[in-house]
């Protein structure tokens, strides 16, 4: 996991946030007298968004993980939830880059690895762009010398 | 899968060798007619609205000839577009009028055949036919669907489409089952007209009244009218309990004594079977028929379903754990609700084993698991009654209030559903409470875990295990089990997978 996506979530949730709050401020700007609630409303998303956005990035941060091995890939995601995903590479369809706007201007990308389920890709996430294509390459490998339909 | 079978001794011949069809074909020209009967019955109730209200204008004889008119001419184009052929290795089906579609399924990736025939087609003797692969990718878009062929024609279509999937068996010596597939197809569970009183159960009529009653109060509103708005506000300008309560009874009653005569709409001839090539068939209904083929080598396990009045009578319903079938019209259904025995007997001889691995004793779920349970179960309904107290008139809060204990018991019901267990092919795993559901996934289907603690399930040391698999609901979750225990389930039932994971886990 590249230390920069920290700042990657960082990012993400300020977006998040400003969206909610922006409109808001607007609004109690505009309007005449506005109520105490929207007031409220207001500073609780502020509150909640700061707190989320400075506690959020860093705590995930310290939860993922992400290991690879000639049988399986294996990831551990979440911040309060966290959720491990383990698929064996016997089993792989799929595998996919993906790098968003912020990703790419931080030099990250995701690495979506798919099977036969329908529930759930394993995803790793905030690698460095490098680091992804040569685990993609890796990841083909083997599953292209592994036989089978993988259902 | 893709070899083509060789005969091993001992199975029966194989169905009549039929020649692949590798020309173009076209669907039946009588869909010409059933397609508009079939989708023109939705309509028709618009059309009339739009011929008989009002007062004859012209333009509204005019929109609904062209509305028929429309569907002709649509039923028309796709016919005239649609042309399917069946090569060596592929189903190929080109459809389409402004976009152009053209479907390819490998023959060695067909796993189900669906053959469904709604009373329109079966006035002309005709039966759509679907074919199911185990791709899952975009949910409802698996498969293809040829719609419509003759009757013979479909049966000629599943028996050849499924040929090729006959694989060569190989006698385990683990299986209590030794003996070969009779030459005919071997009738593993029928009809009972004794299970008819799992029907009320199914609450299955209230579901249709439910339906019934949205279509109708859309076909209202066209109207301009506005039923339930009326009766809504008639209710509150008076109040009474004794109307309401008549009301309740009404529609109870209502949907028990609609409820029998849809079973045996549903499940009317139903009868699972399995054929010679190696597939299990489901067939049944009054009006529109299904027959569903399921290819058993893909067969990933059996989930049995108990609603909570059909538990309370005794019965359940089996559904098959597999690749290839939407969840769309049940298409997965194995076994109609009936009598538990029977269900677990189906379970038994559809899995092929000596006795059914849902009746395996289950391992309970720590007790932490039943706080958890009713925790969810009861703050929802106490954050709703503080809510309406705060918010709402008076006589709304009570409501929530009086829900409380039954959550509760739902909730404690739940905790002792739990429960998972493994046995040398099976991982038996319990969940839900309003439906109760045993799954047994073969172990070797299970193609991933999915292991999830949430904050408070961390706290109590507890984990919820999801076993992935290609078939059915796509993941199976063993909920709320003890950390050291559920990974240690999910070690043993896929060996090797987890473990290097782990020493990382402990430390």
């Amino acid at each position: 996991m590249s230390p920069k996506s920290v700042l990657l979530w960082t990012m993400q949730a300020a977006v998040f946030w400003l969206v909610l709050f922006v409109p808001q401020l607007i609004v109690f700007l505009l309007v005449n007298e506005p109520p105490t609630w929207e007031l409220a409303l207001m500073i609780a998303t502020l509150v909640v968004g700061v707190l989320h956005t400075a506690v959020e990035p860093s705590w995930r941060y310290r939860v993922h993980r992400w290991e690879t091995t000639p049988d399986a890939v294996y990831t551990l995601s979440g911040w309060l939830n966290q959720e491990w995903r383990v698929a064996p590479v016997s089993r792989i369809q799929t595998i996919d880059t993906k790098r968003g706007p912020f990703q790419q201007m931080l030099g990250l990308a995701t690495v979506t690895v798919t099977t036969a389920s329908a529930a759930g890709p394993v995803e790793i996430e905030g690698l460095d762009h490098e680091v992804a294509q040569q685990l993609v390459v890796e990841l083909t490998n083997t599953t292209q010398a592994t036989p089978g339909d993988a259902t | 899968m893709s070899t083509p079978a060789e005969v091993p001794a001992g199975l029966p011949a194989a169905p009549e060798f039929t020649e692949p069809l590798s020309e173009w074909h076209r669907l039946h020209v009588r869909m010409l007619i059933v397609r508009p009967l079939n989708e023109g019955l939705a309509m028709l109730v618009p059309i009339l609205v739009l011929l008989f209200t009002g007062n004859g204008e012209k333009w509204r004889l005019i929109a609904s000839g062209a509305t028929v008119a429309a569907i002709l001419a649509f039923s028309y184009l796709i016919w005239r577009t649609t042309k399917y052929r069946i090569t060596d290795d592929q189903v190929e089906l080109h459809t389409g009028l402004l976009t152009r579609k053209q479907l390819a399924v490998p023959r060695d990736r067909i796993r189900t055949v669906d053959l469904t025939s709604k009373p329109g087609h079966r006035v002309f003797g005709l039966s759509a036919v679907r074919i199911g692969t185990g791709q899952q990718d975009i949910p409802g878009t698996d498969g293809l669907t040829l719609d419509a062929v003759t009757q013979e024609e479909a049966e000629r279509l599943r028996v050849l489409l499924l040929q090729k999937a006959v694989a060569p068996k190989t006698a385990s010596p683990g299986e209590p089952h030794a003996e070969v597939a009779v030459p005919e197809s071997e009738v593993i569970s029928k009809l009972d007209l004794k299970w008819l009183k799992f029907a009320p159960l199914s609450l299955s009529g209230l579901v249709a009244i439910g339906a019934v009653f949205g279509v109708l109060s859309n076909y209202a509103d066209d109207l301009g009218l506005h039923p339930v708005q009326d009766l809504w506000e008639w209710l509150f300008e008076h109040p009474s309990f004794t109307l309401l309560g008549a009301f309740v009874i009404a529609l109870v009653v209502l949907g028990l004594v609609l409820s029998v005569p849809l079973y045996i709409l549903q499940f009317w001839n139903y009868q699972l079977t399995r054929e010679p090539d190696g597939t299990l068939r489901v067939q049944r209904g009054l009006l529109t028929t299904r027959s569903v083929s399921v290819e058993e080598q893909r067969l990933r396990g059996v989930d049995i379903q108990e609603p909570l009045l059909v538990r309370a009578g005794k019965g359940a319903k089996a559904v098959a754990v597999t690749t290839g079938l939407g969840s769309k019209g049940e298409s997965n259904l194995l076994l109609p609700p009936a009598p538990l025995s029977v269900a677990h007997q189906v379970s038994r001889d559809v899995l092929k084993v000596a006795d059914d691995p849902t009746t395996r004793k289950l391992r309970k779920h720590p007790f932490a698991a039943l706080r958890r349970s009713l925790f969810r179960h009861v703050v929802p309904w106490v954050v709703i009654a503080i809510g309406l107290a705060v918010w709402a008139p008076s006589w709304a809060w009570p409501i929530p209030v009086a829900i409380i204990p039954f959550a509760a018991l739902v909730g404690w019901d739940n905790y002792r559903s739990l429960g998972n267990a493994l046995d040398d092919r099976y991982l038996v795993t319990r969940n839900n409470s309003l439906v109760r559901s045993t799954v047994a996934l073969q172990r070797t289907g299970i193609i991933g875990w999915r292991i999830r603690r949430s904050f408070f399930q961390r706290r109590s040391g507890l984990m919820t295990i999801g076993a992935t698999t290609a078939a059915g609901a796509g993941v199976y979750h063993v909920t709320d089990v003890g950390e050291s225990d559920g990974l240690a389930l999910a070690d043993e039932a896929v060996p090797d997978l987890l473990r290097p994971f782990l020493v990382r886990v402990d430390g």
